[in-house]
């Protein structure tokens, strides 16, 4: 493409490439450093973006809350079952699932920081 | 019955393979799709990489720019080693859910990831991956992802539990996020469709009646096209976040 050109004229467009690569490494590390880093559980960023984004942040974490409550009401039920605890099993890991449920909530809504404290 | 909005996701038996334990194994129209989005996603790369041409013509152009997506996605969330180690895992994921779920729109096919047989055995996948990734690198410090640093350590055994429990709840939000987006949107645009049908049967009133549920449900498909790229979308993402857990455990 550039090749048709006298030479000076290609020298001219290298150097002002290299200026532009340099001035848009810049941009692009300024712009790095402003965006925040994708928090956990979090598809595309989904502040205001409309009804879409908003239903499925809904659903995102409505899903997380419930993983939480059902997989302690199952625990819960094995134990029962299985040890004879009955009905502390169910009790006791039924509400961890819905603190677990809740951590979860609360981390994919970027409320508290992804497991690093 | 054409009406019914259930009907679309109802497994259909093509072959009988054999038989395990008294189940039967069968070949089902899932199984069937399943094999086609493979040999599309697969053929449609080696085809569309096939001219190598540097400047990417426009079939090459989408196959370098899905490549440049996950790789982004990959690089982002977990990392240069991430990228080394995962990259392929990551890509089969996404592209088999996104050509899955981009089958499921086209009108007449069958959905696959509106069950949740299928999701939950790739979310699986992922969680033992995690697991045994995580134990492999890190050996017993692995367990480190469940101890939060800081934590008095008179409530730390209920901090540990929750944390075992948030855990472990991962890959039931992971599969029925992808199952539940797909089937609820599968039956509102059947259920909206079939006004359209049921306002004509009233005449002409009707008719114009059903311009209404014509125009919903035209905004419905749109909808649906972003929410069957969104969720295999948010499946990788997620599926890289939790395979950094396992490089990085504890921080």
């Amino acid at each position: 493409m550039a090749d048709d050109r006298p030479p000076s004229d290609r020298r001219g467009s290298a150097a002002e490439d290299a200026a532009l690569r340099a001035r848009l490494r810049r941009l692009g590390e300024q712009i790095g450093a402003l965006t925040p880093r994708p928090k956990a559980d979090d598809g595309p960023s989904a502040q205001g973006r409309g009804d879409p984004s908003n239903l499925a942040r809904a659903l995102r974490l409505s899903s997380e809350f419930i993983a939480g409550i059902l997989l302690g009401g199952f625990i819960g039920w094995l134990v029962d079952y299985f040890l004879g605890w009955s009905p502390w099993g169910l009790i006791v890991f039924l509400m961890l699932g819905f603190a677990a449920g809740t951590l979860n909530a609360m981390r994919s809504a970027g409320l508290i920081r992804p497991q690093d404290k | 019955m054409a009406a019914d909005p259930i009907h679309q996701f109802e497994i259909k038996k093509i072959a009988t393979l054999g038989e395990i334990g008294g189940v039967e194994i069968a070949f089902t129209n899932s199984a069937a799709f399943m094999i086609a989005a493979v040999i599309f996603t697969a053929g449609g790369l080696v085809l569309a990489t096939a001219g190598r041409s540097l400047v990417p013509g426009r079939v090459q152009s989408v196959a370098e720019i899905t490549y440049e997506f996950v790789a982004d996605m990959v690089r982002s969330a977990t990392g240069d080693e991430g990228m080394r180690k995962f990259f392929p895992l990551v890509f089969s994921l996404f592209s088999f859910i996104l050509v899955l779920n981009m089958f499921g729109m086209i009108p007449g096919l069958f959905t696959v990831t509106s069950h949740i047989v299928i999701t939950a055995v790739l979310a699986l996948l992922v969680f033992f991956t995690v697991i045994g990734v995580g134990l492999y690198k890190h050996g017993f410090r692995f367990f480190r992802l469940f101890v939060p640093s800081g934590i008095p350590i008179v409530i730390m055994p209920l901090i540990v539990a929750i944390e075992v429990m948030s855990f472990l709840s991962r890959p039931i939000s992971h599969s029925v996020r992808l199952f539940a987006n797909m089937l609820a949107g599968h039956i509102t645009l059947k259920v909206f469709a079939s006004f359209i049908v049921m306002l004509g049967g009233l005449g002409a009133v009707g008719w114009a009646g059903a311009i209404l549920p014509l125009g919903l449900t035209t905004a419905l498909i749109a909808l649906e096209f972003l929410v069957a790229f969104l969720q295999a979308y948010v499946f990788a993402i997620l599926t890289c976040i939790y395979l950094n857990d396992a490089l990085h455990p504890g921080h």
